[in-house]
């Protein structure tokens, strides 16, 4: 996207984002960023809000959702300002010079917590923070628990995470006055659907937004889907600019505030016969979307409400649905949309039941499958399971995975004391949504009242040229699936031509090509509905042209044949014409057409499967068209020492219907295990108790490398979707589904766990394997932290009797003296100082506002300090006691303890070195304030100015 | 994630180097490879007014044996010394720990002495230098002088490094011919910071562990042989002594568990590379 062309005299946006997690904007000051040589257009939330309409919201609740915060920031990185310039480096400086005065508000950050009713509000319409509170009831749930021999349940706290795909988001955008339209080239992924939440945005007729995507993606895995908001954000800031403006999103923005899966807390039950047969499930999802609910948000809930008894055949299901705000970044399609957090919560029951029961967990997966016999099966919940021979594709497994020698591999290493587990999961992998599921969201008379929505309309067409070659386009965005690759094969199979003679072309236009609301690639639909459709268009052009030489060849239409870049007649191959021939006759002699025949120049195929309709009065939906299968066992070592996990073997076998292409199936296998791999074992985007954002950088937000990903052994068993024109399913996510768990229940089996959390932290394991720690030797005190992040105590001698020291402590010239970076400090009233610090630790240096304040003065033995810091790269609260006692006559010893917080940029990107930061600062003020009253023993070094230099201060 | 305005000198001589040094204070920062500087600088969270390029200086570029020592230009690269023959005889600690530093790619831009100037806690090569008693070789416009390893490191990339000093070189005494070396490091992924890393020497009379990432700077000390059965009271007061703290990684109690049982685990693999 980085190097697409743009037009001439385009401009450069960077956006100032929010430090706080939660905080009203008291004041914008951006005359200086103005006023810089360079700078376009600085545009504050007011300014775009005067342009724009709020992005619609999915939900039926009083809560608007914009690109930009005008009077209050919901979560770190929300952006607050938009800088247009010459060049990126300058908006970037300029974004230095705004000014933004916050009064910070206490934040929420757990999903449970938020429904609490003392809990902060994000959202003052919706008065509380639950925004969607949806109870379904399918067969009698109730009964079945009453008539089950045993309730089994879990309580899942499932993370956030995301794709991190290589290339962030880009947009250029461009604003025409005199036709009120907008023109925008962005790395947007699809649904279109999102195509008229933007032009209502922008309060522009859909044909006034032309919306373009580049024909080559440097990844997306669902994230690309929110690039929207930015999508409004820079056309607005075009328009106010007057020119084209160009946004590449950074690493540091796109890890605090792309998109990210939701987290979710669930309890799920289980009705249980004895020998582990399911008959009924009770789900309590709390979804959180974070700080907004971003469309398609909370699709993320209902992508898999149809399936939400996996591979398994539970008549009897009771789910509440519940979203959830918070003080996160807002979330959005990721690579398994809802399948993680479902079948982490559904594969940990089934292990479960399995422990409780005693019983052997794959038996307890066998009994409970979906049979063959019953397929095509309709599930409690409405999903009809297309096609699948679950137990046939898990003994297939068991046999060709080597899960025997695998039993034997775990009965050896235990016996040498090695710590090993096997884990199990069976998944339904949902494809081709139905773009009517998240209608489910709303009451059946909400849904009557909006109207219908149901299928998944995709589209292709294929073009002859005058010299008959052919060019296929369709609407999808690529992002890995092969549309070049795969496409070219389905049109060159049906039309008898090579591979490579079929051109495709892989970008979108909104103002040329056919398109719908479905169209994009998501949802896994480029194998079932993309790659369905083209051939579709093929088979349709190829028609035509089967009439066209049959008359021409003096044959039967049935009879004419495509082949080798000829079309001939059945049985007699020398009857034969050039296909280039027959495919630019509608050119060059339409007049030798058959009648009845306008062109047999351009053939666009629509199509949309008749399954999926829109959820009926009883909320059944059938919220995806394709339900692969997939059964995955592995098995895993836990290191005695450093709780390390190690996969020995993984093994996964898929059902994804007709394999389209291997090598692109096997791409996107061992593509998705690697996502599923980072979910399981490193990633989370973590946030602090108060909201701070704890995973800014790719040093925090650890995504697995080429040396952490094992290579599955991947297997296939093949049964054709009958739904679909190729009988390929979606393929993609399933991973993402399936892994997690897997490797958490093997890790399980390994340790004896009842619950385990993702990622599977190192530090966890081992605290579990080795038990509490031993008390410290000699009964020191063990440092605890008083609720805030960073804490610690020291002492400094001072040459110079109490009552100086505590004069001076009290003396604003001693502040001034002992903090050299500080400027212009000032004494607002007995107690209270301010003033302008420059500080540094190692080569990070930031300015930053401070304000101190004593209280608890115990003249002269005791005070203490608290106070705050706001700059650039972040902001910190402390407070800190002082203690002053005699060590003889000339002599005082300064105690200190403290607590304190730092937020914002610094904490996001260097959490890992903030509290030795903070240690060395507060050590080295203290060594500074003894030096200051009289040469003191603390500072090693012994000269003030050496330690001013080690401190980084300057004046 | 574009850096603040700087000005870059290319410097050819190390008297141009410290010229500019002495000139420009606090304002200046040494280039030396760049993979935690620039970072910083595209982030904004480093704002220098000046970079000077210390990589053209061919005098720094020097690796050499000296007075059974391993001399270090500050202008030699991570990926350079890990290809030099017979290092893993001269300097075992050093070529066992060099393969931790960061990856492939970040050693062959990164520099021994940019490490150590940058002070990381974590850092592989700050720790190497300390468990070996190395030297770090300050030069200014005003002077040279040597600083002994444990006396340079002070707290939290923090140094007794001037502002207007640069390094030239660090010295590390080569293995004694009786003596054995090991190092182990646990992170979350290979080449992340570390979470805990333990190097060891052990000789006939003596055994020393120096730990790094939990701390605010590496810390060595002498410990019992690891035959001695005080060893695990020792290591257990170590392990406290470092004031280890939780992060997003791994628990305070985590880092003491590595200390105890890594470092009891380098000390005898170390006793058994001797024998």
């Amino acid at each position: 996207m980085d190097d697409c062309g743009t037009p001439p005299g385009t401009l450069h946006a960077a956006i100032l984002r929010s430090p706080h997690a939660h905080a009203l904007i008291e004041r914008v000051e951006v005359e200086r960023a103005r006023a810089l040589p360079g700078v376009a257009a600085v545009l504050t939330g007011a300014d775009i809000q005067a342009l724009t309409s709020s992005l619609v919201v999915g939900v039926k609740a009083p809560m608007e959702c914009w690109p930009i915060a005008a009077d209050r920031v919901r979560y770190v990185g929300e952006p607050v300002a938009v800088v247009v310039a010459r060049d990126r480096y300058l908006a970037e400086d300029a974004l230095d010079l705004i000014e933004i005065r916050y009064a910070p508000l206490p934040a929420v950050v757990a999903p449970r917590a938020a429904l609490e009713p003392d809990a902060p509000v994000l959202h003052a319409g919706l008065q509380g923070n639950l925004a969607s509170d949806r109870s379904f009831r399918y067969g009698d749930p109730e009964a079945a628990f009453a008539a089950a021999p045993h309730r089994i349940a879990v309580e899942i706290d499932y993370p956030r995470n995301a794709c991190t795909p290589i290339e962030t988001y880009g947009v250029v955008a461009e604003y025409e006055p005199g036709a009120d339209a907008y023109d925008v080239l962005a790395n947007f992924q699809g649904p279109f659907s999102i195509h008229a939440v933007i032009a209502r945005a922008l309060r522009v007729p859909g044909n006034r937004l032309r919306l373009r995507t580049p024909p080559d993606s440097g990844g997306s895995f669902g994230v690309k889907q929110g690039v929207f908001p930015y999508i409004v954000l820079i056309a607005a800031a075009a328009r106010v600019a007057g020119r084209p403006v160009k946004w590449i999103e950074d690493r540091l923005e796109h890890l605090a505030a792309s998109s990210v899966a939701t987290n979710r807390a669930t309890r799920l039950a289980a009705a249980v016969e004895a020998d582990g047969r399911i008959t009924a499930l009770d789900w309590d999802q709390i979804e959180d979307c974070g700080a907004h609910l971003r469309a398609p948000e909370p699709a993320t809930l209902y992508r898999m409400h149809g399936n939400m008894t996996g591979a398994y055949t539970v008549r009897h299901v009771a789910i509440r649905n519940r979203v959830v705000l918070t003080n996160k970044a807002p979330t959005g399609l990721n690579r398994g949309f809802g399948g993680p957090q479902v079948y982490f919560a559904l594969e940990r029951l089934v292990q479960r039941i399995a422990l409780e029961l005693r019983l052997d967990p794959l038996e307890v997966l066998r009994r409970n499958l979906v049979p063959a016999s019953a397929m095509p099966y309709r599930t409690a919940s409405g999903a009809l399971l297309d096609s699948g021979d679950y137990r046939a594709a898990l003994e297939a497994a068991l046999a060709g995975g080597g899960h025997a020698e695998l039993l034997a591999r775990r009965d050896a290493a235990r016996a040498e004391g090695r710590l090993y587990g096997i884990g199990y999961t069976a998944v339904v992998e949902p494809s081709v949504s139905n773009m009517g599921y998240i209608s489910a969201v709303l009451t059946p008379a909400e849904r009557q009242r909006a109207g219908p929505k149901n299928g998944a309309q995709a589209t292709a067409t294929i073009n002859l040229d005058p010299v008959g070659s052919a060019t296929v386009h369709v609407a999808s965005t690529p992002q890995g699936q092969g549309h070049r690759t795969v496409l070219a094969q389905v049109v060159a199979d049906e039309l008898g031509l090579h591979p490579q003679d079929v051109r495709v072309v892989t970008e979108m236009d909104t103002a040329k090509d056919a398109w719908s609301i479905a169209s994009g690639n998501y949802a896994s639909r480029f194998a079932p509905a993309v790659a369905g459709v083209t051939k579709l268009a093929a088979e349709r052009l190829r028609g035509r042209l089967a009439r066209i030489a049959a008359s021409q060849l003096n044959v039967a239409t049935e009879d004419v044949v495509f082949a080798g870049g000829r079309i001939f007649a059945r049985g007699n191959p020398d009857n034969a014409l050039p296909f280039a021939r027959v495919a630019s006759a509608s050119h060059w002699a339409p007049g030798t057409l058959p009648a009845d025949m306008d062109q047999a120049v351009r053939e666009t195929a629509y199509w949309t499967p008749p399954e999926l309709t829109a959820p009926d009065e009883a909320d059944a939906v059938n919220s995806s068209l394709c339900h692969g299968f997939i059964f995955d066992f592995c098995g895993v070592e836990v290191d005695r020492t450093t709780g390390q996990v190690r996969i020995d073997r993984y093994v996964t076998m898929h059902d994804c219907g007709r394999v389209l292409h291997p090598g692109m199936v096997a791409g996107q296998v061992t593509g998705g295990f690697a996502h599923a791999l980072g979910a399981a074992l490193f990633e989370e985007h973590s946030y602090g108790a108060d909201g701070s954002f704890a995973t800014g950088t790719f040093a925090d937000y650890l995504v697995p490398t080429a040396m952490e990903v094992p290579e599955p052994v991947t297997l296939h068993h093949e049964t054709p979707s009958p739904f679909t024109p190729l009988g390929a399913k979606g393929v993609g996510e399933g991973n993402c589904m399936s892994t997690p768990v897997c490797i958490a229940n093997a890790v399980a089996d390994a340790l004896g766990l009842k619950d385990v959390t993702l990622p599977l932290l190192p530090a966890r394991l081992a605290a579990h394997i080795h038990g509490p720690e031993a008390a410290r030797p000699g009964g020191g005190a063990v440092p605890v932290a008083g609720g805030r992040q960073l804490f610690g105590e020291g002492s400094a001698m001072v040459a110079a009797p109490r009552e100086r020291v505590w004069a001076m402590l009290l003396d604003p010239t001693t502040l001034a003296a002992v903090v050299p970076g500080a400027h212009d400090v000032q004494r607002v009233s007995e107690t209270e100082f301010r003033a302008e610090v420059t500080l540094g630790v190692g080569p990070v240096k930031g300015r930053y506002r401070v304000a101190l304040t004593l209280s608890d003065l115990d003249a002269p033995q005791a005070v203490t300090l608290s106070g705050g810091a706001e700059g650039a790269l972040g902001f910190g609260r402390g407070t800190g006691r002082v203690t002053l006692a005699e060590d003889g006559p000339e002599r005082t010893r300064i105690g200190y303890r403290y607590e304190a917080e730092i937020g914002g940029k610094v904490a996001s990107i260097a959490g890992r070195l903030l509290d030795g930061a903070a240690r060395l600062v507060i050590r080295q003020f203290f060594a500074a304030l003894a030096a200051h009253a009289g040469g003191g023993s603390a500072p090693r070094e012994g000269i003030f100015a050496r330690l001013l230099r080690l401190l980084g201060w300057r004046r | 994630m574009k850096p603040a305005p700087f000005d870059y000198l290319r410097a050819e001589t190390l008297e141009e180097a410290l010229e500019a040094l002495h000139q420009a204070g606090t304002e200046a920062r040494v280039l030396a490879g760049g993979q935690s500087l620039l970072p910083m600088l595209n982030m904004r969270l480093a704002r220098p007014a000046l970079l000077v390029d210390i990589m053209p200086i061919a005098a720094l570029r020097e690796v050499a044996d000296a007075a059974g020592a391993l001399r270090i230009g500050a202008g030699i690269r991570q990926a350079a010394l890990q290809a030099r023959p017979g290092l893993a005889r001269q300097q075992p600690l050093l070529a066992a720990a060099l393969p931790w530093v960061g990856h492939a790619q970040t050693r062959s831009r990164g520099t021994l002495c940019g490490s150590v100037a940058h002070a990381d806690p974590s850092a592989e090569i700050p720790l190497v230098l300390v468990a070996m008693g190395g030297h770090v070789h300050l030069r200014s416009r005003r002077g040279a002088r040597r600083v002994a390893a444990e006396e340079f490191f002070t707290g939290m990339m923090a140094t007794t490094r001037a502002e207007e000093e640069m390094i030239e070189a660090i010295t590390l005494p080569h293995a004694a011919p009786d003596s054995g070396h090991a190092f182990r490091e646990v992170g979350r992924r290979h080449g992340d910071f570390a979470i805990t890393a333990c190097a060891a020497v052990v000789d006939a009379r003596s055994a020393r562990l120096a730990v790094g990432g939990v701390a605010d700077r590496p810390v060595a000390r002498a410990l019992p042989l690891p035959s001695d059965p005080a060893l695990e009271d020792a290591l257990e007061q170590f392990a406290w002594s470092l004031e280890a703290r939780d992060d997003l990684h791994a628990t305070a109690a985590y880092r003491r568990h590595l200390v105890r049982r890594l470092g009891r685990a380098v000390l005898e693999e170390a006793a058994a590379c001797r024998a």
